[in-house]
């Protein structure tokens, strides 16, 4: 995965990047199956690597696929910068609790209550549709919320209806051949 | 892509089965992984892929332009409604367990609708999202941006 961020950052066709992006996504999608994260290794590999890709695809048909070349700018900058931001996160995880830890703080709290009695409480054998669409109720109306208003900003900006536009001269010609009845009737006489 | 027969073909084929995947996906969501979410992605998939293959807008005459703008409406509204339905049943606001005379019973319907609308939602917004960003063609560049 490694690999796969570092020639996302190099190469300059964008094309090669979107589908670099959508490997990237499998590749992470498998990484939450070996975690035994099933239901969000099926959401990454839907949506990130298949919907945005074709999404961003979409939007290369749109625009161009070859990278603008830069003017060379301040890349000692931009790596000292970067390389801090990469230690104090590295630095984060290092007070983490291990991976699989039952004595983890995120397990101490309502998990043990979803896992032991979602059974009788909610009756579902898939515990996360439980906790996704039952105890989390309120989070997940608010997710379906902002697919929403996505779906309606993209809308706002870019679905309305086109009319083909008439040029210029096209009018002036229109508007010569009118009569002058026709035209004292468009301005409202 | 219109001319490329194997495309065209093989698309043909995958996409019943990638519909049927999808309901799968949708209906299974209790007991297995998956749900509304993946779902309707993997549904609003099933039509890009028609989509990219046949153009947009063969797919408009499939499902036209209202009826995913209605049912992305549609989706928001059923989630919402089993909320408002809880608090008419004298329960709270999403509260599943008085839907039906079985708490748990409740809950199965509760869940089933609630992910009904994620789905539907999910699904219209992405196929919404697709076409009028692939609708729009290379940008004309006499007009106006």
């Amino acid at each position: 995965m490694g690999m796969i961020a570092i020639a996302i950052a190099r190469i300059h066709n964008l094309f090669a990047v979107v589908m670099l992006t959508g490997i990237f996504s499998l590749l992470g999608a498998a990484a939450y199956v070996i975690m035994d994260a099933v239901d969000v290794a099926f959401t990454e590999a839907a949506v990130g690597a298949g919907i945005s890709t074709v999404l961003m695809l979409g939007t290369l048909a749109l625009t161009t696929s070859e990278e603008k070349p830069s003017p060379k700018k301040n890349v000692v900058g931009a790596l000292i910068v970067v390389t801090i931001t990469g230690a104090v996160l590295i630095y984060g995880t290092l007070d983490m609790p291990h991976y699989g830890d039952p004595l983890a703080p995120v397990h101490q709290h309502v998990a043990d209550r979803y896992i032991g009695q979602s059974g009788t409480e909610v009756g579902l054998p898939n515990v996360v549709t439980s906790v996704l669409a039952s105890y989390r109720g309120y989070d997940t109306l608010g997710e379906t919320y902002v697919i929403f208003i996505a779906a309606i900003g993209v809308l706002a900006i870019l679905g309305r209806v086109r009319f083909p536009r008439r040029r210029e001269e096209d009018i002036a010609e229109d508007d010569a051949q009118k009569t002058p009845d026709e035209t004292a009737r468009e301005t409202g006489a | 892509m219109k001319q490329k027969i194997i495309l065209r073909v093989i698309s043909k084929f995958l996409i019943p089965y990638i519909l049927l995947f999808a309901l799968y996906v949708q209906w299974h969501g209790d007991f297995g992984p998956g749900g509304g979410f993946q779902a309707g992605v993997i549904f609003a998939a099933g039509f890009i892929l028609y989509a990219i293959i046949f153009g947009v807008d063969t797919v408009r005459v499939v499902i036209p332009a209202v009826v995913t703008r209605l049912l992305l409406v549609f989706g928001v509204l059923l989630y919402s409604g089993v909320g408002v339905a809880g608090i008419i049943l004298g329960g709270n606001y999403l509260d599943y367990n008085v839907l039906a005379h079985e708490p748990t019973h409740g809950q199965h319907y509760g869940i089933l609708l609630v992910e009904l609308g994620v789905g539907i939602t999910v699904a219209s917004a992405m196929i919404t999202i697709f076409c009028t960003f692939a609708g729009r063609g290379p940008e004309d560049p006499e007009e106006e941006v």
